[in-house]
């Protein structure tokens, strides 16, 4: 019912504003073509200028207001870079914006059609055009030698003592691998995947770099070590996302990615920082994979190399999981159960 | 030969090839041949716009119905349910029709408005009418393009209704979501048959295409050099130089997709284990596809913004009674954003895991293309600048253009940079990035085309007062709406999103989402306004009385007010001049058709 009557408030106002247009064209006819489009041309004059300032305004009061909503300082020390050149292309972008847009607008006002008004026949002006040219051609020279710069650095291989965590991608949701004590990830072969039994991963059980290797719900990291990820996944193209670290990287079936950063704050930090008691570290899937992509979320904790090392002690080896003992029955914690039950997910 | 004989030849070989002997030449008379089968390039303008037309409502209405979702994540509208059913269940629409919406409001705008609706229509109406031609160089392959698009359309408009849902995994239909079925229900039979219809789609482009650019070349009338063409031919030469040069690519891509998808083939899938099994295909890469997509992807974006640039410049030179600013540098301008446009797609693949050096030169000719388009702005500026402007309704939406297309083109300057684009790739950020330079701004040169050339297509004019309401009520809305977008995509929400509600990092925007679902509902109104407006204008607006309302100086103001076809009933006019000789040496405008006059100064 309110449906209905919503539609018709709307064909209601439609009637009213066509009755108005029509009228007034007619009115135009009476008046004369001069008169009307004077009228009209100082109705759309003001209007032009009133757009420009109120525009001008609204663009200083949605700042304000979303401001504090954006994220803050980069939780990463390579994000520094990124936020950095965010400031600078800002303000050069700033610039321009604020200038072009005074100029369109006041130019419109200014030069609106006068009784006796000329427009000035002023075809081109190699200078002028010489000028417009040269001086965008150095911003952005300027911008690109940043960019560049920061993403060479960004792009760079990963320290030789970064810890690493490889982050699999599947519908829907994350499946982590720590590599254990050796520090290195076992094999891994797709057709080797078998849910039932523990392996969602596919890991070759031959290779003894996989032995020691174990999986989580969450990715655990100690802050101000480096950490690089190593991405895959197992369907489609899902990407991985840490906006609060300024980081991201597709992950693509058949060709392993990579990225690597060094976490700032921890996740208690970053609660006080933010004054925020729910502050969590999300992974976001970036690329469209399919009907749950929105709920594609992972957990990254940043904690100090002691409550990691507490951590790592409790996890349970992805070996010894897909090879219970056979006498006794597996006693499994409850983080083993989620891990489990995580991992057996469709 | 002249155009009067190549327009006689080629509908002999039309009526030939089809073995209507019997039929006599008189084919205006009947009506399936003057407004179905149509080969007068203004009717088939005409077809595109309103095909184009229909597209845009139903497009517009999908981000409607999605925006209701992101807006309003927990009310239930029941109206939902009785037009959507099972995709609706309970008034909430289903993630998978969400998606669903979302692919098809991106496949339906880019490609059947903008690029069909808009280039299509006005390359169409503009070619032969501006460069003093009698129709296009095949009247034929032109009203074969429009069939062809109009198969598309029957094509992608089924696929809406069947029972697994369109296409749903994003309007760039990245394989492997969009390779295999059990990864998404829509990329069941609903991939095949959006494959088929954008393969029908790029046919109808590349016939339009090759018109465009032979008709250009070949067709224009004594003295109309390429250097006295109005810019709006320039633009329409350069877009379908980029079409045709690069919708074949596209199409190579969607072939080896339909392979992969029904023969077996391993072009794009690798290491794949989905649905419980490991899949048999390895060796394939899936960003194979996104390179060959982008090839045609990125040169699109630019096929929608060319035309928009011409029209612009040309009505802002007639509105503000002065010659447009520089020209040269603006067909200068043009022809590099042309070539650079070639090579700059993998910046949409920055975070794919591309070789960084690689990234290096990618980065480099994106900025690049800043430069170009700063010239274009900067000469548009300088060309109202002491001019003597009149306020249509068409000079009103260019001036909107140069206004979203400086915003949107700066924030271009932000994802171009790799480093930056790491941190706002697929965000927000980027929504409203290309909403606003190719959506918003596209759709700005498009109405100010139809504002401006509505009296040519149909001897009536619009209704001016709505067309002011259109024009400010779409101006505020589009800030209203986009603007806002770029806070959410710094604080890294990701786009194509059901709902944000359970993510800490987004979900303080439920205000905001719900304030620009409100605006869309708004501007969405508005545009039908436009609409009623246009077909209501078709049959009852003001009538024309001269031949030349706006006093422009172009070939198209020489024709009777409602050209047959063959458009000029004699002669057809020689050139003696460009297309921008206004307010020279004293005179409001001199036609391009008026000999230069022993004294006058040269420009």
């Amino acid at each position: 019912m309110s449906g209905f009557l919503a539609v018709l408030v709307i064909v209601l106002i439609f009637i009213v504003i066509f009755q108005i247009a029509k009228a007034s064209e007619y009115v135009s006819i009476l008046k004369g073509e001069k008169k009307a489009r004077q009228q009209s041309n100082r109705i759309n004059g003001f209007l032009l200028i009133a757009f420009l300032v109120l525009g001008l305004i609204g663009v200083y009061y949605c700042n304000n207001l979303l401001k504090g909503k954006i994220l803050g300082e980069s939780a990463s020390v390579q994000g520094e870079g990124v936020d950095t050149l965010i400031y600078v292309t800002l303000a050069i972008t700033g610039v321009v914006f604020v200038g072009t847009q005074i100029l369109l607008f006041w130019f419109a006002f200014k030069y609106q059609e006068k009784e006796g008004r000329k427009a000035f026949y002023f075809p081109h002006n190699n200078r002028l055009e010489v000028i417009w040219t040269v001086i965008p051609a150095i911003a952005l020279t300027v911008l690109v030698a940043f960019g560049l710069k920061h993403w060479f650095q960004l792009t760079s291989d990963a320290p030789k003592d970064a810890a690493i965590v490889e982050i699999t991608g599947k519908q829907f949701n994350w499946l982590i691998r720590y590599p254990g004590k050796d520090g290195a990830l076992g094999r891994r072969d797709f057709k080797k995947i078998d849910e039932a039994a523990s392996n969602p991963l596919g890991m070759d059980w031959e290779d003894q770099l996989g032995k020691d290797d174990f999986m989580a719900t969450e990715v655990h990291l100690v802050v101000g070590k480096p950490v690089k990820f190593v991405i895959g996944s197992r369907d489609v193209i899902h990407d991985v996302g840490l906006p609060q670290f300024r980081m991201k990287m597709d992950a693509v079936p058949g060709i392993p990615t990579t990225l690597w950063f060094t976490p700032k704050f921890t996740t208690k930090q970053m609660k006080e920082k933010t004054g925020n008691p729910d502050f969590t570290f999300e992974i976001s899937c970036d690329q469209m994979c399919g009907s749950g992509h929105y709920s594609m979320r992972g957990v990254i904790i940043v904690e100090t190399q002691a409550e990691y090392d507490a951590w790592v002690a409790k996890q349970p080896l992805q070996y010894a999981l897909a090879h219970p003992a056979p006498a006794e029955a597996p006693k499994a914690d409850s983080t083993q159960k989620t891990v489990a039950a995580n991992i057996g997910k469709p | 030969m002249s155009n009067e004989a190549t327009l006689h030849s080629q509908q002999e070989v039309m009526h030939g090839a089809h073995d209507h002997h019997d039929h006599d030449h008189h084919h205006e008379d009947s009506f399936i041949s003057k407004y179905v089968f149509s080969l007068d390039h203004k009717m088939i303008a005409k077809q595109f716009l309103i095909t184009g037309i229909i597209w845009a409502i139903i497009g517009a209405f999908f981000s409607v119905v999605f925006r209701l979702q992101l807006g309003f994540p927990d009310a239930t509208f029941p109206w939902l349910e009785s037009i959507l059913g099972h995709w609706a269940k309970g008034g909430r629409i289903t993630p998978e029709a969400y998606y669903a919406l979302v692919t098809m409001h991106g496949t339906i705008l880019v490609f059947f408005v903008l690029t069909a609706g808009l280039s299509g229509t006005f390359s169409n109406l503009l070619i032969p009418l501006q460069v003093g031609a009698r129709d296009m160089a095949s009247p034929f392959m032109n009203c074969l393009s429009y069939w062809f698009f109009f198969l598309a359309s029957l094509v992608m408009m089924a696929s809406l209704f069947v029972q697994t849902g369109p296409a749903s995994g994003g309007w760039t239909m990245y394989p492997p979501l969009s390779a295999l079925g059990d990864a998404s229900i829509g990329s069941k039979i609903g991939v095949d048959l959006w494959l088929i219809s954008m393969a029908l789609f790029v046919v109808s482009q590349l016939l339009g295409g090759l018109n465009y650019i032979s008709t250009l070349l070949n067709m224009r009338t004594k003295g109309m050099s390429m250097t006295k063409m109005p810019l709006t031919i320039w633009s329409f030469f350069f877009t379908a130089v980029l079409g045709v040069l690069s919708f074949p690519v596209l199409l190579s891509g969607f072939i080896l997709l339909l392979m992969d998808r029904h023969a077996g083939t391993s072009f794009y899938l690798s290491d794949i284990f989905i649905a419980g099994k490991a899949l048999a295909n390895e060796g394939g890469s899936a960003i194979l596809y996104q390179h060959l997509f982008w090839f045609l992807g990125h040169p699109e974006v630019y096929i929608i913004i060319l035309p928009a640039m011409g029209m612009v410049s040309e009505v802002l030179a007639v509105s503000s009674r002065k010659p447009i600013f520089g020209y040269l540098a603006m067909i200068g301008s043009l022809f590099a954003i042309c070539i650079l446009a070639f090579l700059v797609w993998a910046h949409h693949m920055f975070v794919t895991g591309l070789n960084p050096f690689l990234g290096a030169f990618f980065v480099l000719l994106t900025l690049l293309i800043a430069v170009p388009s700063a010239i274009k702005v900067f000469n548009w500026l300088t060309t109202i600048w002491k001019g003597n402007i009149r306020f249509t309704p068409a000079s009103l939406f260019s001036i909107g253009f140069v206004s979203t297309f400086i915003s949107g083109g700066l924030t271009g300057i932000w994802l171009g940079n790799s480093s930056i684009d790491i941190h706002l790739h697929d965000t927000y950020f980027v929504i409203a990035h290309f909403h606003i330079v190719m959506g918003v701004s596209a759709f700005f040169g498009m109405f100010a085309g139809i504002y401006h050339w509505f009296p040519k297509m149909y001897g009536r004019f619009m209704n001016n007062t709505i067309g002011y309401i259109h024009f400010w009520v779409t101006l505020i809305g589009a800030y209203l709406i986009f603007w806002p977008m770029h806070y959410e995509g710094m604080a890294g929400m990701p786009r194509r999103y059901f709902d944000y509600s359970s993510w800490t990092s987004f979900n303080q925007f439920g205000g905001l989402n719900q304030f620009i679902s409100i605006v869309v509902i708004l501007v969405f109104a508005t545009q039908l306004l436009f609409v009623f407006n246009f077909f209501y204008s078709i049959f009852k607006g003001r009538k024309l009385t001269e031949q030349n309302p706006w006093k422009a100086t172009s070939l198209e103001w020489t024709t009777p007010i409602n050209p047959g076809h063959g458009n000029w009933p004699g002669e057809i006019p020689e050139v003696h001049r460009w297309a921008y000789d206004y307010s020279k040496d004293g005179r409001d405008f001199i036609p391009q058709t008026e000999p230069i006059g022993p004294n006058e100064s040269a420009h």
